[in-house]
């Protein structure tokens, strides 16, 4: 369980948060420090535009997928495995993802 | 735990095709199905996806499944294009019956008739019907 501000936010053994809604910017916050991540102006961007693409499509993408995607929006200076696993060195799509307040992303098996 | 960025070399690509049939809510087919076509996608195999009888429903735009508490995943079709899953295909006679045409859907389709439906299914090296 993580705590903040008197709450407690359920998450399941692998830290991701068990109710989308439960998600803020500071749970967002302390899950990074959990994970030893300083957030970043580039970490917010990869993270809400991870959240934009589950609200539009009700799923987190797989990494590659991830990468790609991110390329075409964000920039293609952006959509590179090395961009992205600097910012999310255990994975873009996973760590990014429960940061984000989102499951696991579809792909990872 | 492996990540299919891991793969080796030398992966084998086979023809998979996708046969939708049944309604998107209601059982667990279809997302099911979406999932497995997914996997498949990151795992590099050419992926194919026909919507037959009230398969066809699965695609069709404006859902509003959390009427019903169900999610609506049917927004997640519109992901399949960053997946590199185009191959999209619909049957002629199941729209018609149903009184649909290719604008009522989320993704852009191929229309087939009946007989070209059943030709690409021989063409497959693996058919999973749900």
């Amino acid at each position: 369980m993580y705590e903040l501000n008197g709450k407690t936010i359920n998450h399941d053994e692998e830290g991701y948060i068990v109710n989308l809604d439960d998600w803020s910017e500071e749970l967002a916050d302390k899950i990074a420090k959990d994970e030893e991540l300083d957030m970043t102006e580039e970490h917010w961007e990869v993270v809400k535009f991870l959240r934009d693409y589950y609200q539009e499509y009700q799923i987190a993408p797989a990494v590659r997928v991830l990468t790609k995607a991110v390329g075409k929006r964000l920039g293609q200076d952006k959509g590179s495995n090395k961009y992205l696993y600097e910012l999310f060195p255990y994975g873009p799509a996973k760590q990014a993802c429960k940061i984000a307040g989102l499951p696991k992303p579809t792909g990872c098996v | 735990m492996t990540h299919p960025d891991d793969t080796p070399a030398e992966i084998v690509v086979k023809r998979f095709l996708y046969v939708n049939r049944k309604a998107p809510h209601g059982t667990i087919y279809a997302l099911e199905e979406l999932e497995m076509v997914l996997i498949a996608a990151m795992f590099e195999q050419d992926v194919h996806l026909a919507f037959l009888d009230d398969g066809v429903f699965q695609i069709k735009k404006n859902q509003k499944p959390a009427e019903l508490a169900l999610k609506d995943f049917s927004k997640t079709y519109g992901a399949l294009e960053d997946y590199g899953v185009e191959k999209i295909y619909v049957e002629k006679e199941s729209i018609e019956e149903r009184g649909l045409t290719p604008d009522d859907f989320i993704i852009p389709t191929t229309v087939l008739r009946r007989d070209d439906m059943s030709a690409l299914m021989e063409s497959m090296d693996v058919v999973l019907t749900a």
